[in-house]
């Protein structure tokens, strides 16, 4: 249910509560969502509850407004972009993701531990050549046979990015059918899906550099 | 009804200025519906302010344009360009010191706020600031005739913390109340959308005096949601004014063997004239420098808009990185474009502009004005809106990313930059030694990995932590940042409910008693000051309108009004001759209204004859003499032309 966010009589801002972003839009703990509607209904509820429409009320109202429209907009900014919604909703599930999710790298940072990496096993063998490149590259500089090599896993590796949202599309159908065996499968493409992110932006870097 | 009026400000690195939407006050203007948008002029007539402050021979304190004089005599006691140092610590500007004569305080240490030197003090850039704005408010109050306590000023969308909140105290010493920081690119965007309610996507690229900025927002019925921002906090036309001087000054030494560093003074007089040089390239294809020297020599020299390209070329380079990164953060093109700011009416910045986004710049609105008219309009909104704004909502984001420092001194983000703001996180901390009560927390802005190579926002210590063994407490700290862009933290102790202790040391910024302080010293009887000054002033301006009407009954045009107007101009002057005899300047500047009103075709047929026939058949507006906000006393005006 979505969460009460103005006075039933005035029309005015209530106070904040804790609620997960999918109450707050009063959305179903589901992954396809009508990104259209959620976009139109972001609008709706800046409209009524953005603090430039409390500038001149009491400071319990200012006050109120500035935590609702930061709740909003932290919700509309998690829910909107397909990754971190399914991110979201898996830790609300309780889930932790592996090594190469964002929360993982900050705790090991954090803790000030090195991150492990497990590699996903169908990558094994392009990641093993990818550092063996990087490597060169880090050491000699980049010339031009081995910018080309670099270019060349750059695209295979963002082909392979996108054919996980594939995946991650059928995994998101299954969820949303009630199918909880879905879960492994987001973490699974999840967890990949960084990994390879994180492969991109090291080549990203050493080709910008 | 003083109370309701929010002010506008753009308080820029060159030049500042005062806006203000609504029904105009009747003294300019009786027959406008509905709510007009307008920049305030000061007593000079001007619409700019510079943003300059000096120090006359009595220690009074001067601002804008006669605070010329002073910069070009004595410049030692005038301060230009303070922005540049708004937010920021001495080991930041060492590279400026070499480009602005800003004298700094001796006895400055590292992440303390700054202090600069003006005649036998030292002052904070909030302070120097303040005096701009406190002209400004001043302005605003002579054309109201009433107080003005509330204003929106707008800021540099990549301004960081330290850069904002320094900005909000300057208003706070200067006696306002600063409802919103607005950036400047959105406000622009603002003043464009008023009258063009158009959906689509809009770069704002606002190159200015001392700032750049990028913006890119998508407009939709209304709602002005900004996706992405980038820029670089000191760059600008000042920058393309210091590769001159030193061009020049190199010429100087090389052609006449003077070393004109030497000369303070001189300095300055080189300067202005390779400003008014470059600011003659935008509309010729040359120029010419010419500029007194010691020892009665003079410099003379003809510079081309092809070799100036060439110099400033490097520099219009530097604004390109930042749009790059912006067009990529939004990962769309757009589909118009928006010019704001003196140092886009460079024909070089246009082009380069219009390759990069393959779209010819929309250059409609002043570039100078159009961020104080923007922010005027959402001093508008906040003040309730009117039918011109009751749909329009400014979404803004922060232009960077928050992070705290972790273990081994990196850096972990918590809230990425273009989040729309108000935006927050939340963040878990606990302890690492049996019986520890305090945490420390260092937060950071910026994008770079390391701590280090962040900007330091400030170190929280959260104190009165429960002794409890380690890792046990757990301390919720919520971060927030406002519709400023201004972060708040708040911290609560998890096991026990308590809200925790937090003692924050702002890096760069002042304490806010420091700046209750400051409002405290700058007080000084503003209220009582306020209406002896505005009695003085509004009994000159009466002064000024009925000596010009006594020429105008002199004139030929008198003649030609009908007897009825004469009538009702006599009433209206006798009306205004009784309200200068009383001590209430309101009472005075409604009568002046009253007499504009009655004169304003005596002004019109004053114009007509003396412009003869070449003007005839065109209108008020195109003689630059049109009623209004631009010239209040259109007989006073008259006489001028």
């Amino acid at each position: 249910m979505r969460a009460s966010h103005f006075c039933a009589g005035c029309g005015h801002v209530q106070p904040a509560e804790p609620t997960d972003y999918f109450s707050f839009f009063g959305l179903p703990r589901k992954l396809a969502l009508d990104e259209v509607a959620l976009e139109r209904e972001f609008y709706v509820l800046s409209r009524k509850l953005h603090p430039d429409l409390y500038s001149r009320a009491s400071e319990r109202e200012q006050a109120w407004s500035l935590e609702k429209s930061s709740q909003l907009n932290d919700a509309y900014r998690t829910l909107r972009d397909p990754i971190s919604r399914t991110e979201y909703l898996v830790e609300l599930e309780g889930i932790e993701l592996e090594e190469q999710s964002k929360t993982a790298t900050e705790h090991a940072r954090a803790a000030g531990v090195e991150k492990k990496q497990s590699v996903p096993p169908e990558l094994l063998e392009e990641a093993f050549e990818l550092n063996m490149l990087l490597e060169e590259a880090k050491a000699g500089g980049v010339d031009d046979s081995l910018r080309e090599q670099l270019v060349s896993t750059q695209e295979s590796l963002t082909t392979r990015l996108n054919g996980l949202h594939d995946e991650l599309r059928e995994a998101w159908r299954q969820w949303d059918e009630g199918g909880s065996e879905a879960r492994a499968a987001m973490v699974d493409v999840l967890n990949r899906r960084s990994y390879l992110r994180n492969l991109l932006r090291e080549i990203d870097e050493v080709l910008s550099s | 009804m003083a109370n309701e009026r929010v002010i506008g400000i753009d308080l820029g690195t060159t030049n500042s200025l005062v806006a203000y939407m609504g029904t105009e006050p009747a003294m300019t203007r009786t027959d406008a519906p509905g709510n007009d948008v307008f920049i305030i002029p000061g007593e000079d007539g001007e619409h700019l302010v510079p943003s300059l402050v000096a120090l006359d021979g009595e220690d009074h304190v001067l601002v804008g344009n006669p605070a010329r004089q002073v910069l070009l005599t004595t410049p030692d006691r005038a301060i230009y360009s303070v922005k540049r140092l708004m937010g920021r610590g001495v080991e930041d500007v060492r590279e400026e010191l070499k480009l602005f004569p800003f004298r700094l305080a001796d006895d400055l240490a590292p992440e303390e706020v700054l202090r600069v030197k003006l005649g036998g003090r030292t002052y904070t850039p909030p302070e120097i600031s303040a005096q701009i704005l406190r002209q400004l408010k001043r302005n605003a109050e002579r054309f109201f005739g009433e107080p003005v306590k509330q204003a929106v000023i707008t800021v540099p969308a990549y301004f960081n913390d330290a850069q904002r909140q320094a900005t909000k105290d300057a208003g706070r010493i200067a006696g306002l109340e600063v409802l919103r920081l607005v950036n400047e690119p959105t406000a622009a965007s603002l003043a464009y959308g008023l009258d063009k309610k158009k959906n689509g996507t809009v770069a704002v690229y606002d190159f200015g005096g001392g700032t750049f900025d990028i913006s890119i927002l998508k407009l939709k019925d209304g709602i002005f949601e900004v996706m992405a921002t980038n820029g670089d906090t000191h760059l600008g036309g000042d920058d393309i004014d210091n590769v001159l001087l030193a061009v020049a000054a190199k010429d100087i030494e090389g052609d006449l063997q003077i070393d004109i560093r030497q000369y303070p003074d001189a300095v300055q007089r080189l300067r202005a004239a390779v400003i008014e040089a470059k600011m003659a390239l935008s509309f010729h294809e040359s120029a010419r420098i010419e500029v007194e020297l010691p020892e009665g020599k003079m410099y003379r020299r003809e510079i081309t808009r092809e070799a100036f390209e060439h110099l400033v070329q490097p520099i219009v380079e530097r604004t390109i990185g930042p749009c790059v990164r912006a067009l990529k953060d939004v990962g769309r093109q757009v589909d118009e474009v928006v010019l704001v700011g003196g140092s886009t009416r460079i024909p070089l910045v246009r082009r380069r502009v219009e390759e990069l986004f393959r779209r010819k710049p929309h250059t409609e609105l002043n570039p100078d004005e159009v961020v104080a008219l923007g922010a005027a309009v959402q001093a508008n909104i906040l003040a309730g809106g009117s039918e011109e704004t009751k749909d329009m909502l400014l979404l803004d984001v922060t232009p960077l990313s928050l992070g705290i420092e972790a273990l081994g001194g990196v850096t972990a983000m918590i809230i990425n930059r273009n989040s729309t703001i108000p935006a927050s996180a939340t963040e878990q901390f606990t302890t690492g030694v049996d019986g520890q009560t305090s945490v420390a927390i260092h937060v950071l802005q910026g994008e770079r990995e390391m701590a280090k190579d962040c900007r330091s926002l400030a170190r929280f210590d959260l104190k009165g932590i429960p002794p409890m063994p380690a890792g046990l407490p757990r301390i919720e700290v919520r971060f927030l940042i406002d519709a400023n862009g201004i972060l708040h933290v708040s911290a609560r102790e998890q096991r026990s409910g308590k809200a925790a202790e937090i003692e924050v040391q702002p890096s760069y910024g002042l304490t806010s008693e420091q700046v209750e302080k400051m409002i405290m010293d700058s007080y000084d009887n503003a209220e009582a000051d306020l209406r002896a000054r505005l009695l003085v002033e509004s009994r000159n301006e009466a002064e000024t309108i009925l000596s010009a009407l006594a020429k105008g009954r002199k004139s030929e045009a008198w003649g030609k009004l009908t007897s009825v107007e004469q009538w009702v101009i006599g009433r209206q002057e006798q009306a205004l001759r009784l309200a200068i005899g009383g001590e209430d300047s309101s009472v005075i500047m409604r009568a002046i209204g009253g007499l504009n009103d009655a004169t304003k075709h005596l002004a019109e047929l004053m114009m007509e004859t003396a412009l003869g026939s070449a003007l005839r058949g065109k209108n008020m507006e195109s003689t630059g003499i049109e009623e209004g906000p631009e010239a209040p006393h259109p007989i006073g005006k008259a006489e001028f032309n």
